[in-house]
């Protein structure tokens, strides 16, 4: 029973939450659960607070929550107490954090990762809220913000897309042309290493194993299609099936062209290189513009859509997270909670946060596009004209098995791509442990 | 408490309350206590007792029951008995679990054969008053006092697959070679037990210095005067008279082996086990903390480490006494 102490000291920061993280060490949960849920009227609810808990902990986008809800308080009067945590800490706490004294309204993911503790009764629905804003968004927003039993259970902010990004300067200095297949895409890795590159620029190192889930995506959503995708995502088909077994050996065929030393580097340092003219591409989000500290560079980044692998699918799927809000389920101030959300759901809340942010993209129809940089507005026609759009492995599946089963499994095959088919029956042995509850 | 109070007369004596001069007593009587001494003992007994109870016991018997159960952690009402299924699960069907077992038992080994031999190795050495004495225990002490994060940061910097230290100095050494330290699944271990035994030097040398300075320089000069040498004084004489502050250090080490786990944590990126780094304790929290727990199956988890930790422990503790009582 030495865990218990043990758990809290990797956390630098001794916030609430991490001690109640602590807490529910290997037995306590037993306990503390419901001893948690039982202050969770909370003792003060003062009628002109409404508390806010973000995973924004960057520079970046703590200053655009900043100037999001400065904006709201003007606005309507109600303060806002925002409660910010690292977002890695903030996404592994999530289910102790709603079961104890949630902020209010508090950032979170949407597909299938909204949906779970929008089934566990973690959060609110919020259709009041959508009778509201639901004009300013499409009919593919509104699906995302469904939980299971068709009630709205999240309100989007932005998302960005996942592709394959390079510098231009590069691709006209080597004459190298984006490709457009499969075929096109492995002879140009092949081509850029022969030139001294690294093809992929490559970074999962320490807590970025996620970031491989980008490439396997996109391999098997164009080899395999949306739904095959979606259905394995979902725990619903075997993952020894054939087609999966064709993806990784997809894979396997691109894996000569990684970075080096992938799994001891950070996709900060991968996506670095890049930008350093040291790696060729990068299968990596819109995200990538944090890396970006000199303004002049943002102009040579450009990106094209993963290729086409398999004809029948085509490019017709985009990844796309989408992140947004949810309402915790006993608000202590729950008509400034809805307040806080409608505005949060508005062009002008996402119009202040892209001011700060220009790293993503809107998702609401009436948000201000005049002045997305070229990237913003090439990102916005790619999820536009997409037939399907996929958040992301760990959003579209239970990401308990993602994050123990399916993220170590790839990264150590990766590590070595041979025996794709033991990977497979390993991960398969684990699929009804999270899927059949 | 009533151990205290109901303590046999014939218990030999030990010193309980040296019988006063001017009321002599033919035989020592067990204490009475007075009220307030009782309110008092029952206070600095009870209290930490309770809370010994609250907060270590029932949460290990809550685990111990957990385990048998499957329980997403969400409602007290969904908790589903499923006996030993998780147990049958864990040994048989979940691929990490004996790699596990199998780099804790590398890890407890490593720990024993390496670095705990060479703290003891440095106590003596410095304390045999060479110069600069204060300037190395400081230096090799120095990893114990930093935070462990702080220690994951520093091993970081020095294993960075691109502008590390270490691939820096070999690249010096032999230009091209590029060794990716904490991704390769056959190597990372061993770069989280370097990062380990680091600190743990230190640890053992200052336990074993202090059992050191305690040390009689008498029984050093008799070795000396009966022509022993300097490695023989130590095995012969030093070692077998420092058997208390053994013992601690081989607690020390066998509870750091088992219990490791926050330097692989920080080195691994904070996200629970990566490949070639699993531990026990890491599975139990790859299980329990996350976005979807599964509390009794890391409870199992628990349990069996648990298991292996009061083996472990349970074995020493017997040896030692048994032969303390002979």
């Amino acid at each position: 029973m030495t865990m218990q102490s043990r758990i809290l000291s990797p956390v630098t920061d001794p916030s609430r939450r991490t001690v109640v993280r602590g807490t529910l060490g290997v037995g306590a949960a037993a306990l503390a659960a419901p001893l948690l849920t039982a202050c969770g009227g909370g003792p003060s609810a003062d009628p002109k607070t409404v508390t806010f808990g973000s995973n924004g902990a960057d520079a970046t986008p703590k200053s655009a929550y900043a100037a999001v809800t400065s904006a709201f308080t003007k606005d309507s009067g109600l303060k806002v107490k925002t409660n910010t945590v690292d977002h890695d800490t903030f996404q592994k706490s999530i289910s102790t954090y709603l079961q104890g004294t949630p902020d209010d309204v508090f950032t979170w993911f949407a597909g299938y990762r909204m949906q779970y503790f929008a089934k566990k009764g973690l959060a609110r629905p919020l259709d009041d809220v959508w009778d509201t804003i639901g004009s300013g968004f499409s009919d593919a927003a509104k699906q995302l913000s469904k939980g299971e039993d068709g009630k709205y259970y999240f309100v989007p902010l932005y998302n960005y897309p996942w592709a394959v990004f390079y510098r231009k300067s590069v691709f006209k200095e080597r004459g190298y042309e984006p490709p457009r297949t499969w075929s096109e895409f492995t002879a140009l890795a092949k081509q850029m290493k022969k030139d001294g590159l690294s093809p992929i620029a490559s970074g999962y190192g320490g807590g970025d194993s996620w970031s491989i889930l980008g490439a396997f995506d996109y391999l098997n959503l164009r080899a395999n299609g949306y739904d095959f995708h979606m259905s394995l995502m979902r725990g619903e088909v075997s993952w020894t099936d054939r087609r999966t077994s064709r993806t990784l050996d997809l894979w396997r065929e691109l894996s000569p062209y990684y970075q080096q030393g992938a799994g001891g580097r950070s996709w900060q340092d991968a996506a670095q290189s890049l930008l350093d003219k040291k790696s060729g591409m990068a299968v990596i989000g819109l995200f990538l513009g944090q890396q970006i500290t000199d303004e002049k560079l943002r102009a040579d980044i450009d990106f094209f859509a993963f290729p086409e692998i398999d004809a029948a699918h085509g490019q017709d799927t985009v990844e796309a997270p989408t992140d947004g809000f949810m309402l915790s389920r006993k608000p202590k101030n729950e008509k400034g909670a809805a307040r806080l959300l409608e505005f949060l759901g508005s062009a002008q809340a996402e119009n202040l946060y892209m001011g700060a942010d220009p790293s993503n993209v809107a998702v609401h129809s009436a948000a201000d596009t005049g002045s997305y940089n070229a990237l913003q507005k090439k990102s916005a026609e790619l999820i536009a004209s997409a037939k399907h759009i996929t958040q992301f492995g760990d959003r579209d599946s239970d990401p308990g098995f993602v994050s123990t089963v399916v993220l170590p499994g790839l990264a150590q095959w990766l590590g070595h791509p041979d025996d794709g088919s033991a990977l497979l029956k390993k991960i398969e042995s684990q699929r009804s442990r999270f899927f059949t509850a | 408490m009533s151990s205290v109070r109901s303590a046999p007369p014939a218990a030999p004596p030990r010193a309980p309350a040296p019988a006063r001069p001017d009321a002599p007593r033919a035989r020592p009587r067990p204490l009475r206590l007075g009220r307030g001494d009782r309110l008092f003992l029952t206070v600095i007994v009870g209290v930490p007792l309770l809370a010994l109870l609250v907060f270590v016991w029932l949460p290990a018997l809550a685990s111990v029951g957990l385990s048998f159960t499957s329980w997403d952690g969400i409602e007290p009402s969904d908790i589903r008995w499923v006996g030993l299924d998780n147990y049958q699960e864990i040994f048989t069907n979940y691929p990490p679990f004996w790699p596990a077992v199998q780099h804790n038992v590398i890890w407890l080994l490593f720990t024993a054969l390496l670095p705990t031999p060479f703290g003891i190795f440095l106590a003596y050495q410095l304390d045999r008053k060479i110069r600069f004495t204060r300037f190395y225990q400081t230096a090799i002490f120095l990893p114990m006092v930093l935070s462990l994060a702080v220690v994951g940061f520093i091993w970081e910097i020095i294993y960075n697959p691109d502008n590390g230290l270490l691939n820096g100095v070999l690249n010096g050494a032999a230009p091209g070679h590029h060794i990716d330290w904490l991704g390769d699944p056959d190597l990372n271990l061993w770069a989280v037990l370097i990062a380990s035994a680091w600190r743990h030097t230190g640890y053992i040398m200052i336990l074993y210095l202090a059992g050191l300075k305690g040390f009689d320089p008498a029984l050093k000069e008799a070795a000396s005067l009966d022509g022993a040498n300097g490695r023989q004084t130590f095995l012969r004489v030093v070692f077998p008279a420092l058997k208390p502050v053994n013992i601690i250090i081989l607690v020390v080490t066998v509870m750091e082996s088992l219990r490791a786990f926050d330097i692989v944590y920080v080195l691994g990126g904070g996200v629970g086990s990566k490949p070639g780094m699993e531990l026990l304790s890491l599975l139990i929290t790859d299980n329990i903390i996350g976005e979807s727990s599964h509390i009794g199956y890391g409870s199992a988890l628990a349990v069996v480490l648990l298991i292996v930790s009061l083996l472990a422990i349970g074995t020493f503790l017997a040896q030692t006494f048994r032969k303390e009582d002979q």
